[in-house]
């Protein structure tokens, strides 16, 4: 069980360090998928401790937005890189006040 | 038909309506429907007042009332005229000389485009007029009050490209408002006390309040009265007044309007007998204004001038009349129609003269006018005698009277009406001399030359006017008929026989024309330009500066008004703004340092949700645990 949670906050954690620090759009959104997918991990297996399937359920909701998200990310990402030749998420600053 | 006063209003009110609604077509004859108009007000005012005069003296007074104009509550107010034997007279004053006016200026303002408009504001002035002496409420006599000072102004100002003659429309317009709040306080102390504003109602009841409510009552009409006829301290907009048309200055600022407030004084009358306080103001402010009007009119060069001076000095007179009470509402109607008839004829006659001498209104260059204009002259002399008072001219009844009863009442109110007599006679004469006698001291290119017919005729009925009009004293007359409407008038024994005290008045006014006739005649000359200011005395300077009246207002009023704008001014800017803009400028900049961290990189907004996330993470940590 300590095992499980280990390496569901392992992940997360590289996942959050992924975010922070690399540029690439496409490494960042593997980074955020990372994380969501050690977050499933938190929560199936918290399910099988309780012996309920409340975190199951809530994983494969994650997983549904994940895969929405993906989509709407990857276009994102796609019609940037188009305009502005680069997928560097520092390069995309202009929401800025 | 006695109960269709209104027809009288109706009728010029109409003929304003049609004149300024149609366009140039009734150019042509426009001034004709004006004073056809007129004149049918006139007419149907001739035939009412001979009805009335039929009735029984018990008998003589007809309220009309056309329906509730205000309904509120308990209080309402009808659209009432009455006409009595003290509306009557005014009637017949203002159509018949209005009318007679309104034939002058067809000669007059023959060469004005705007002649249409001009008639049309006179129709209006006539209805407003009417409506002022025939309202049987203080509310409709505010409206008819307020009418006057409308068409006043659009006629003081009818010539409104000239910047002096806007400006001094405006200047009419602005002191009649603080005359005006005078008014319209009085009313609504009435109807604070009396619950109604009907003018029977009000004076009947004024003698069931106490004295300090008449005193009140009587001090706000005074002010009304003083802002519209011209009275100290409300006196600086008549000269200036002068700007309009002539015979504008003839019908609205010498024989009608101006003599509002002696109506207003005198329809009242028994607000003021319940207020000896009120009455006292009154004589006061009579007796001020009649002397500051006569030194006015001794200073001035311009012609016009001159006579508004004297317009203000008689109507001191009539003041002054109204304040001694039941002994002299009578005589200051009888001095007001008869002074209405002299200074109309020659404010008349006065525009004749400009006329001839090409608008140039500065009597220094007259001079020898009697033989260039002799029917102007001949009249213009007949109105001059009857302001005098000479020996049967009908100003010799009706100022004789006024300085009779203020010796009687008073010895100084007496002797100060005695000395306005002399003054007036001193510059009437002056004026005389300076327009008519002596030598020729003409412009280049002015060639003096008579007035048309209809300008002359006018002229020649009013002076008939003002040499016979005396006659309604005979007998008695005019105190018999203003009895219903004025009280009982009550005779006061003066402290000399009459008989003396007129040869005292003739002695007097011969002493002003003698001394006129000393400066002004035997032959001097007379400089074509005015002395300047520093070398004349010091009083010629206070006549020049009327009385320094618009010094007055300006240090009393204008300024102190003029700070504080100035003040509230700052105080809005600095303080409210600054209270206002302040925030603004403050929420500005907090928002400037929020804006900061939005640096607009992706990575930083992450650790900021990360930061975000552990903080609660923390804080929820801490509550589990604690």
């Amino acid at each position: 069980m300590t095992a499980y949670l280990t390496l569901s906050m392992l992940l997360f954690s590289i996942g959050a360090v992924g975010v922070l620090i690399r540029r690439n759009a496409i490494v960042v959104f593997m980074c955020v998928e990372l994380m969501l997918n050690a977050t499933n991990l938190a929560f199936v297996s918290f399910a099988r401790q309780h012996g309920n399937l409340d975190g199951q359920v809530a994983a494969f909701f994650v997983m549904v937005v994940a895969a929405a998200e993906v989509v709407i990310g990857l276009a994102i990402i796609v019609s940037i890189y188009r305009t502005r030749r680069s997928a560097s998420v520092d390069e995309a600053n202009l929401l800025k006040a | 038909m006695l109960d269709q006063s209104w027809l009288l209003i109706a009728i010029p009110l109409a003929g304003a309506a049609l004149l300024l609604m149609w366009g140039k077509e009734s150019d042509k004859f426009g001034h004709l429907i004006a004073t056809a108009c007129s004149a049918a007000s006139f007419v149907f005012g001739l035939i009412m007042f001979i009805q009335l005069a039929g009735r029984d003296p018990a008998d003589r007074s007809v309220t009309a009332n056309l329906g509730t104009w205000i309904q509120a509550g308990t209080f309402s107010v009808d659209f009432q005229f009455t006409f009595d034997t003290l509306s009557s007279l005014f009637v017949l004053l203002i159509t018949g000389v209005g009318t007679l006016i309104h034939i002058y200026s067809i000669g007059y303002m023959a060469d004005d485009e705007r002649r249409r408009r001009f008639f049309a504001y006179l129709n209006l002035f006539i209805a407003a007029m009417l409506t002022l002496v025939l309202a049987g409420d203080y509310l409709v006599l505010f409206l008819g009050w307020e009418g006057v000072g409308l068409a006043s102004y659009l006629l003081i100002g009818f010539w409104q490209h000239k910047p002096s003659a806007a400006a001094a429309a405006k200047k009419a317009f602005v002191l009649n408002r603080v005359g005006d709040l005078g008014m319209a306080l009085a009313i609504m102390t009435m109807f604070a006390w009396f619950g109604t504003t009907s003018i029977a109602a009000v004076n009947e009841q004024i003698h069931s309040v106490s004295g300090n409510v008449a005193t009140a009552l009587g001090l706000l009409l005074l002010l009304g009265a003083c802002g519209k006829s011209a009275q100290v301290p409300l006196q600086a907009w008549l000269l200036d007044a002068m700007e309009g048309p002539t015979p504008v200055s003839a019908l609205i600022h010498a024989a009608t309007m101006v003599t509002a407030g002696v109506y207003l004084v005198v329809r009242s009358h028994d607000i003021f007998d319940a207020s000896p306080t009120a009455r006292n103001f009154v004589i006061a402010v009579g007796l001020v204004t009649l002397l500051v009007g006569a030194w006015i009119g001794c200073a001035k060069d311009d012609i016009k001038k001159v006579l508004a001076g004297s317009t203000m000095s008689q109507i001191g007179y009539m003041m002054l009349a109204a304040g001694l009470g039941p002994a002299g509402y009578a005589f200051a109607i009888f001095h007001l129609l008869t002074h209405g008839f002299f200074k109309a004829n020659m404010f008349l006659g006065a525009g004749s003269v400009m006329h001839g001498m090409n608008d140039d209104v500065d009597m220094r260059h007259y001079g020898a006018l009697r033989t260039a204009m002799p029917v102007t002259f001949y009249t213009f002399g007949i109105g001059y005698l009857a302001i005098l008072g000479f020996p049967g001219t009908s100003g010799f009844f009706s100022k004789d009277k006024i300085i009779e009863t203020a010796l009687a009442t008073n010895i100084w109110v007496g002797i100060g009406a005695l000395i306005g007599a002399g003054v007036t006679a001193f510059y009437m004469t002056r004026l005389m001399l300076m327009t008519f006698f002596g030598q020729k001291r003409w412009q280049k290119d002015v060639h003096p030359h008579e007035s048309g017919l209809t300008m002359t005729i006018p002229l020649m009925v009013l002076a008939a006017l003002s040499a016979f009009a005396g006659v309604i004293s005979l007998g008695n007359w005019i105190e018999d008929w203003l009895e219903p409407a004025t009280g009982h008038l009550e005779h006061v024994e003066p402290p000399l026989p009459m008989l003396a005290i007129t040869l005292i008045v003739l002695v007097v006014v011969s002493a002003g024309v003698a001394l006129a006739w000393f400066i002004y005649g035997r032959g001097n000359e007379i400089a074509t330009e005015a002395p300047a200011d520093d070398q004349v005395s010091v009083f010629t300077r206070a006549g020049r500066a009327e009385m320094y009246g618009n010094q007055i207002n300006e240090a009393l009023v204008v300024r102190p008004t003029t700070y504080l704008t100035r003040a509230l001014v700052w105080a809005d800017a600095k303080l409210v703004d600054g209270l206002v803009t302040g925030t603004a400028d403050r929420i500005g900049e907090l928002s400037g340092e929020l804006r900061k961290p939005q640096t607009g990189f992706v990575r930083s907004y992450a650790l900021m949700v990360l930061g975000g996330a552990l903080v609660v993470l923390l804080a929820l940590l801490a509550v589990t645990l604690a």
